[in-house]
């Protein structure tokens, strides 16, 4: 092809486009930025003494696992899928790891197992969406099940766990002054990083995106529509699984009711984080400013002390919220 | 079947012999192809001639029954659409098959984005988008949004994936459909300096214009057959339209049968009045009037905008402007439910997906209309529905004569009949029907075409659009023509005639003006162009007009022209 670019060639739209574009896209998440500020700045002015780095830090040592779920989570909504079978892998991969520790095994075969029983559901549920071309919705909540049943017959009733590598995981306080951290925290919010980067440094980030943009179009370009839509659900339950490990960290037990409805919660994390249910646009930075929103939500109505049930009143109204914002932003660019 | 004139040279692509059968029905039957280096060639036909099943079968969209591809001489068989990719068979469809939501840059690059450590080299990526972009003469920047361009951009950008990667033959389905003039003739560009580099490229189009200004050769599809492949500049506009609609000037005078003894008084009770009618990028504006008891046909080719226009009067789509009158009453904000109750039916081309509903029953099918009108407090009893869904039964000749068959299990005839009823049972004072004759067998034909001039002979109007000219010809007592989304020529009484109508539906030019550079860039639908249009109107109108527009001998009546639109929205309603 040799035709000459065109000296005179116009030039369709102008540069200040690529700007307004990203300003565009990541106005979901700067949006939940300066939510997240306002709650700050609000708490403080009503609690006096509310911003501190104690309350920072807590904010990610109380929801390690949340996070990790959320970036699971994001990959699948990106997509334009939903996995609801995030909570119940964490009650079976908590309960398989305190069986096996009861039995003796060694934390180095445990960790991993706990992880992989995540890993396995996702793959279920994956195979299920991607090959079989099950609705997301079915296939995971068929997973939902599976995984909770697989709990249950793991064990009727919470074990607890007593394990030095897995209470490191969360007991372990690193900090300078009063800002502490966890190497729990340090890995979901490595794992975080590590998702940025898939999504914005490979060929699979990319596809993620165009799936959840159009899967038709993906298809109709060679895109392998069939096996990103695998691994996204993979991905999810292999968060899962860690997310599992976390939790059992974090109760010191496994529990067959345990990480009940945290599915939901994972996906109004990632939704306030601005990602769209119907995929292609978000940003797993997003998602983890989601669960900070959420994290601070649970916070302040401690302080309130009032009952926690209000937590729930306040996300339905935000994610009410959030979602309106979204649709407004979408008419907005349409036109 | 006749081959005409091949460059000397061999053939890029070839298919032969090709079939395709769906269940109980046969999509392509001995379909033939060759395309040649360095040629743009079209593909012509009507609806269901074939076209977009060939398109997939090149594309790997399709596996082929029978018959054969070969791509530079080696036979293929391609399963994906990215093993067709692969081997150099490039293509851009109508619904521009693209991410909007990602970047210009990744739109170009998506699946072969240049790594580095790793990681998507995105410096790279804009750097090689935006080579691919210049070459063919698109200066863009690749880090803005796909969305933020226009449809007709958007187009451009998946050309330019689709040619970045070099293939022998690019296949452009449609392309110009969302298209100004101004960025036809940008893509025209583009597409000759890809054909002067020897791509060969199948340009599919519904605009005949377009056609015979851009394709060297065409091929000519009719019901999944070949009817031939000709050198565009051999065959003549009139040839061309006969061929795909199967019909000469010849057999059609032999109809001397108008099916109806006496034609609407030309002075009867106007029941529609469409003024300035029309919806952009869809069908220009256009004046329609309909009398009582009277037949008025749409004929033109398929893409010539004969549904919309029909949608419109039927107000089933909402114009941007314009104004539609049914019965005296004006409808400010059109929509099926407004049309029905002022005595306006609509009946889509689309059977199966707007219209029989394949669960339910002939009864429950013939009375939704009917219910939906009443309301639901209002509901029929038992005994009443049987009586009425068996009358309609017996009227109509619906077979089975079971009103408790599953409608999904009747043929298709029949499933026409039961719309027809449905329509019926509401007593409209104009009922529009779209291709109601299309896929159902001769006898279901002869029938419904005598059950539609007997309402017209009792005091029904009817808008029959068909998309056999023969058709349109025996039950019109006037027809609409259209061509290009434009209503082109209105013709009736001793005009009627069939070279009238062929060549009214393949001869002249697009008429709207084309538009400053300026706004062709910032916006791709009509509505610049219908601006401009109305601008030129205003000039004209001072100005005695001349009949240079009309195609035949003051033959035509051209509805939407300027001056009696301008007149007619003056008037005092």
């Amino acid at each position: 092809m040799t035709a000459p670019a065109a000296t005179g060639a116009p030039r369709l739209g102008g540069r200040g486009r690529s700007v307004r574009y990203r300003l565009n896209a990541w106005l979901p998440v700067l949006a939940t930025c300066v939510i997240l500020v306002l709650m700050l700045g609000a708490g403080q002015a009503v609690f006096g003494d509310f911003v501190s780095p104690r309350l920072l830090s807590s904010l990610f040592d109380n929801n390690p696992f949340l996070i990790v779920l959320a970036v699971g989570m994001t990959f699948v909504i990106l997509t334009g899928g939903i996995d609801l079978s995030v909570g119940s892998v964490i009650a079976f991969s908590g309960l398989l790891g305190a069986q096996l520790f009861a039995a003796g095994w060694p934390a180095a075969a445990v960790l991993p197992l706990m992880v992989l029983s995540g890993t396995l559901i996702g793959a279920v549920v994956g195979v299920m969406v991607a090959f079989f071309d099950i609705q997301p919705f079915i296939a995971s909540l068929a997973g939902m099940f599976l995984a909770r049943g697989l709990a249950y017959v793991t064990s009727l009733k919470a074990l607890p766990i007593h394990n030095d590598a897995l209470n490191w995981l969360l007991g372990t306080s690193w900090g300078v002054g009063d800002w502490t951290t966890t190497p729990g925290v340090l890995l979901s919010l490595l794992l975080v990083a590590i998702a940025f980067w898939v999504f914005h440094y490979t060929r699979f980030g990319r596809t993620v995106y165009a799936v959840g943009g159009n899967e038709q179009s993906a298809r109709l370009m060679g895109l392998a529509v069939t096996r990103t839509v695998f691994l996204v659900y993979l991905i999810s339950g292999t968060c899962a699984g860690i997310a599992g490990v976390l939790f059992a960290s974090y109760t010191q037990s496994g529990n067959p009711l345990a990480g009940l409805g945290m599915e939901l919660q994972a996906i109004a994390a990632v939704v306030i984080g601005g990602t769209i249910l119907t995929g292609g646009s978000g940003y797993v930075i997003g998602s983890l400013f989601g669960v900070l929103v959420y994290g601070l939500i649970q916070i302040s109505i401690t302080y309130m002390s009032v009952d926690s049930w209000w937590t729930y009143i306040v996300i339905g109204v935000m994610l009410l919220l959030f979602v309106v914002f979204q649709r407004a932003i979408a008419a907005r660019r349409r036109r | 079947m006749s081959i005409h004139s091949a460059p000397p040279a061999a053939p890029v692509l070839e298919v032969v012999d090709a079939d395709v059968r769906f269940v109980g029905q046969v999509a392509l039957e001995k379909a033939a192809l060759r395309l040649f280096p360095g040629e743009v060639h079209s593909l012509m036909g009507e609806n269901g001639a074939g076209k977009s099943t060939l398109i997939k079968a090149i594309t790997g969209a399709q596996r082929l029954d029978g018959g054969r591809i070969t791509l530079r001489g080696r036979p293929v068989a391609f399963s994906r659409p990215a093993e067709a990719a692969a081997a150099g068979i490039a293509a851009v469809y109508q619904e521009i098959e693209l991410v909007p939501e990602l970047s210009v840059a990744e739109n170009v690059m998506l699946g072969d984005e240049p790594r580095r450590f790793g990681g998507i080299d995105w410096r790279e990526t804009r750097r090689q988008a935006s080579r691919a972009l210049a070459q063919l003469g698109i200066d863009l920047d690749p880090a803005s949004s796909l969305r933020s361009h226009s449809p007709a951009v958007q187009q451009l950008v998946a050309i330019a994936r689709a040619v970045r990667t070099r293939p022998d033959v690019l296949v452009l389905d449609e392309p110009t459909s969302s298209l100004d003039q101004d960025e036809v003739a940008q893509l025209f560009d583009i597409m000759r300096g890809l054909k002067a580099e020897g791509v060969a490229i199948l340009f599919i189009s519904h605009f005949l214009e377009q056609v015979y200004e851009i394709a060297d050769r065409l091929t000519i599809l009719r019901n999944g057959r070949l009817v031939g492949e000709y050198l565009t500049a051999d065959i003549l506009r009139i040839e061309l339209v006969e061929r795909m609609l199967g019909t000469t000037v010849g057999a059609l005078e032999d109809l001397q049968d108008r099916g109806r003894e006496e034609p609407a008084a030309p002075d009867a009770r106007v029941v529609v009045q469409a003024t300035g009618l029309g919806r952009s990028n869809r069908i220009a504006p256009f004046d329609l009037t309909v009398r009582e008891g009277e037949i008025v046909g749409f004929a033109g080719l398929l893409g010539s905008g004969r549904t919309d226009a029909a949608r419109l009067v039927g107000g089933v789509d909402r114009p941007d402007g314009g104004t539609l009158r049914i019965e005296d009453r004006t409808l400010r904000s059109p929509s099926p439910r407004a049309a029905i109750s002022a005595g306006a039916v609509y009946s889509s081309e689309d059977r199966t997906s707007e219209g029989i509903i394949a669960q339910l029953s002939v009864r429950e099918n013939i009375l939704l209309g009917l219910q939906g009108q009443l309301g639901w407090r209002h509901r029929m009893s038992w005994s009443r529905q049987r009586e009425l869904a068996g009358s309609y039964i017996e009227a109509l000749g619906i077979a089975p004569a079971d009103p408790e068959a599953v409608a999904g299990t009747l043929s298709g005839g029949n499933q026409q009949k039961v719309l027809l009823a449905r329509w019926l049972a509401l007593a409209p004072r104009l009922l529009i029907l779209d291709e109601p004759t299309r896929g159902i067998d001769v006898g279901a034909k002869a029938e419904i075409q005598r059950q539609i001039v007997s309402l017209a002979e009792n005091g029904m109007s009817v808008i029959f659009i068909s998309a056999e000219l023969d058709e349109v010809l025996r039950l019109g007592d006037r027809i609409v023509v259209l061509r290009d989304r434009e209503v082109v020529g209105v013709v009736d009484g001793d005009l009627l005639t069939p070279d009238q109508l062929l060549a009214l539906i393949a001869q002249g030019r697009r008429r709207w003006l084309s538009r400053s550079p300026r706004a062709a860039r910032t916006s791709s639908t009509w509505r610049g162009s219908r601006a401009s249009r109305t601008r030129r109107c205003r000039a004209s109108s001072t100005r005695t007009r001349t009949s240079s527009r009309r195609p035949g001998p003051g033959s035509m009546r051209p509805s939407g022209s300027c001056a009696t639109g301008r007149r007619r929205r003056r008037a005092p309603w």
